[in-house]
Formats: C-alpha cells, structure tokens, sequence
C-alpha cells in the first residue's frame, strides 16, 4: 500500500469533486463538508463512468407520500441507469447486499507531515504550507 | 404421507375460487331492502340477469358440460355445487366468489344495494346450509366509502374470508381513493381477492377495445400485471403491511418476467417511489398470491419447473377449482405437473397462511 497524494484540500470545495488516476485507476475523490471519499470510477453495475453522474440526496418515505430529503450530497447517480451510490461507503441503494462500489482510504494531510514521506505526489506539487488530500492505495 | 390419486387434491384442500352464480335477478328481490326493491321493479331490472360474466354464455368454458343445470346459469345451485364438487373432492372449505354485475354498476348507490342482496343471499343461501362453504364480500368497488360500510356490515361474521375485486375497474387499484377499502380489510383480517374482469370503462387489452374473445379473455393478465404494478407502485403494502391480495384467475406464467421488468426498472427510479426500499419482488412474494385455475401451464413439465423456480416461493400459488368453469375432467382439479411435496402447501397450507380467518382446527375429512 502506497499513499498518493492526490489533490490539494483548496482545489476540491465542499460539494465538488476531483477524478483522479492512481496506479490506473480511475478514482472520484469526492468533497462532503471537510471530509473526503473516494470512488471508484466505475459503476459495478455495467462500467459507467459511475463518479461522474450527478450528486444527489438520498429521498425517502417511510410512509407513501411522506417525502423526506436527506443526507443533501452524499449520494452519486450514475450517468447510465441512475442507480444510486453512497459517496460515503459506496454503497447501493438498490441493492445494498450485493452491489457495492469500491470505495478508497482517504485522508487530509499537512503538507508538512508529507514532506517527511513515504508518499507518492506524482499529481500534486506539494508545499509545507498546504493541507492535501492522500489516497491510501 | 397418505398417497391420492395425481391430480386429484388431497381430503381437507381448500378450494380458493368457486363460482355460485346468483340464478336471476328476480331471486335477489327477498334480500334487497324495500326502497331498492322498488327501484329494481319500477325500472323492470328483475327481467335482466346482470351477469358480469366476459364469457359468451355458451362458451364451453363458462360451464363444464356435466356440470350444466336442466335450468339456471351453471353454478346455480348449491344442491349440485355439492354433488359436483363438494362431496366429491371433499374440501375442508370452498371459497364462494360471486361476479355479478354489481360490480361493474355506474351508480355507486344502485351498486352497493345490489352487493347487499348478493351478500345478504350468499350467507342466507349458501352459507347457511353448507359450513364447508366460505365467501367473499362483493363490494361496490367504485365507492370506496360504501365499499368501506358493506364491509364492516359484515365483518362480525367470520364466514366472511375476504372482500372481493375486479382487476380493471375505473381507477388503478393501488390508488389512494381504494385505500379506504384496503385499510379497513386489513384491520378484519380479510384479504383482497382480485378476480379476472372488467367494469369495462377501458379496454381489456392496454391497445384499445379487441375484436374477439380470445385477445378479450387473453388479455386479462395485463389487467392483473397492472393491478400488481399499482399496488406496489402506490405503496399500498408499505401503508398495510398486514394486507394480503390473491390473483383469482390471474393464470401464473405472466408473472415472473412482470416482476423481472419491475425489480430492473425500479433500480434506476427508485427515488420517484421512495416509500419502495426493497425490491418489488420481495414485497410481492410476501403479499400477493394466485389460485391455481384456469393455470396456464407451459407445455413441458421441465418448463414447469423452471416457473416454480422463477416464483421463487412456495407459498404464492393457492389451490382451486374455478368450479363451475371448465378446466378439468373429472375430479383432477390439480393441473398435472406440479411437484406432489408442493400439494401440501398449495392446498391448504397456503390457504391457511393467506386467509387468517379459516382455522386449521376445522379441517377434517367430510364423510361422503
């Protein structure tokens, strides 16, 4: 396992997103607030570009017609079937047991802290004075 | 186990679907109040028979030629219902749905007199005199609030096992102006039994009105697959989750793919319907079953076997004999086919399982 540098905190704002490569692997790196996630680029279902569909809300009802928005941002739809992922876990909604995205380690790191390595900043120029966000992969 | 002969269902079977048939309006007149009474003699609707039947009347499924009756639509009377069937294939219980043009009246109010007479004559005429006998409450389907009173009139009376529905009525079935009728069915422990048929304010077939009876009667499962989609659509059972339907006549094989096409579609919409949080297969194995006759079977048994399979439960299908519609010979009213460790369920340990109101404590075998 290898830490990657892979975006600097500033670049991603809260509700944006970042695709990234590492080790040929195309990765979402997704802002909730101050936390990051990533996703793999690929939708389990049939291969779509899964972390480029639209970031939505989970919708819910316990009762029909008893509609409630929640967790605003958190869910991504995947630009084919719209199936919907947990950016968070990478779970489904559809089928939460067995489809299942990958989801990546992800960390925010001083820019500091990484010039003492070991990392790998093949994307990012580091600076000590910056926070970056690292994947674990 | 005991051994019975294949295709013949074992002693203490429920019998999910029979057919008395009221034999004319005029025999409907003692169980009507006098107001409706009035009503029905002044406008001369006792001269017509109301029967909501889709089949030609001599169509040779609309009665088994031994079963015919020297007079009376077959199904008529009870005294043959019982040498034809009763004490011959010696269920525990029968369930009597009649289908009758109440159910398809425009006026609410002419509809709900008319199901009172029928009810108020299956219990005094049927009911009374057979305790092998169980019935269905038929409901004017296209008032809910009167559909609502009808059942709670009758409710009290436990012979009462269900209350009873077309698949094609005005509306979708699962829309919120039926819930009332599904909210107080669940609350007397009744399930909705929808049957085949028509009010005939839409074509049977979803492409407009068919020219012939085969496109009319074949088309029907898209009738049932519409009910189905509808209530699970609408989340009828998220808001019941107590609340049983059985497909009557539905047929079996139509299913399977229906459900495919739901669960597939569903993954890809689910935030329209979000009150849907599992897959519209499960909920529909849980809630929704199927008699057994007319059973469109395929043409092999190993095509049989893969349905079952594609049911996936053991616990939908519910034995029946669609008595006095002719779809067996003889006393074989189980289709061949069917694995023998699946009759155990299909005839009466499903039908106890749907039907709350029938006691296992009541099953044993009828002397001939």
């Amino acid at each position: 396992m290898t830490r990657h540098v892979v975006a600097s905190v500033a670049e991603i704002p809260s509700g944006g997103r970042k695709i990234v490569t590492v080790k040929g692997r195309e990765i979402g790196i997704f802002r909730i607030g101050d936390d990051f996630h990533g996703l793999i680029n690929r939708c389990p279902h049939q291969g779509a570009p899964l972390c480029t569909g639209e970031i939505v809300s989970r919708l819910v009802a316990p009762m029909p017609g008893d509609y409630r928005l929640t967790r605003p941002g958190e869910m991504i739809r995947c630009p084919w079937h719209c199936w919907e992922f947990d950016i968070r876990t990478g779970q489904s909604l559809c089928d939460p047991n067995s489809v299942q995205a990958r989801a990546f380690d992800v960390a925010v790191e001083a820019g500091k802290t990484l010039v003492d390595g070991p990392f790998v900043a093949e994307l990012v120029q580091v600076s000590v004075e910056e926070t970056y966000v690292v994947v674990t992969l | 186990m005991v051994n019975f002969p294949a295709g013949r269902p074992p002693p203490g079977a429920i019998d999910c679907d029979i057919h008395p048939a009221v034999p004319s309006t005029r025999a409907l007149l003692p169980y009507l109040d006098d107001y409706w009474r009035e009503h029905i003699l002044r406008r001369g609707l006792e001269q017509e028979n109301l029967e909501a039947s889709s089949y030609p009347a001599n169509a040779a499924i609309n009665g088994r030629p031994d079963w015919r009756l020297p007079s009376g639509p077959p199904g008529s009377s009870l005294a043959a219902m019982q040498t034809h069937l009763l004490d011959r294939l010696r269920p525990s219980y029968a369930i009597c749905n009649v289908i009758h043009g109440a159910q398809v009246m425009l006026s609410e109010d002419l509809s709900a007199a008319l199901c009172r007479a029928i009810n108020n004559w299956i219990r005094a005429e049927w009911l009374d005199r057979d305790p092998r006998l169980r019935a269905s409450i038929v409901v004017p389907p296209h008032s809910a609030e009167l559909a609502v009173e009808e059942i709670e009139r009758l409710a009290h009376d436990r012979r009462f096992v269900q209350v009873l529905l077309l698949s094609m009525a005005e509306l979708p079935l699962g829309r919120r102006q039926n819930w009332p009728i599904y909210r107080a069915a669940a609350e007397h422990g009744l399930p909705i039994g929808i049957h085949a048929g028509s009010s005939f304010r839409h074509p049977p077939s979803a492409g407009g009105w068919p020219s012939y009876y085969l496109e009319d009667y074949v088309s029907q499962s898209q009738g049932f697959q519409a009910s189905v989609n509808s209530l699970v659509s609408e989340g009828v059972f998220v808001k019941f989750p107590d609340l049983k339907v059985v497909l009557i006549e539905s047929g079996v094989t139509w299913l399977p793919a229906s459900l495919w096409r739901l669960d597939k579609t569903w993954r890809g919409v689910r935030a329209e319907v979000p009150w849907l949080e599992e897959q519209p297969t499960e909920t529909v194995r849980r809630h929704v079953r199927l008699t057994l006759q007319p059973f469109d079977a395929p043409p092999a048994e190993p095509q049989l076997k893969k349905l079952l399979e594609q049911l996936g439960s053991d616990r939908m299908l519910l034995f029946s004999s669609d008595y006095p519609h002719w779809h067996y010979d003889g006393d074989d009213a189980l289709p061949s086919g069917l694995p023998a460790e699946l009759m155990q369920k299909i005839c009466v340990e499903n039908p106890l399982e749907t039907y709350s109101r029938l006691t296992p404590a009541d099953i044993k075998e009828t002397p001939r």
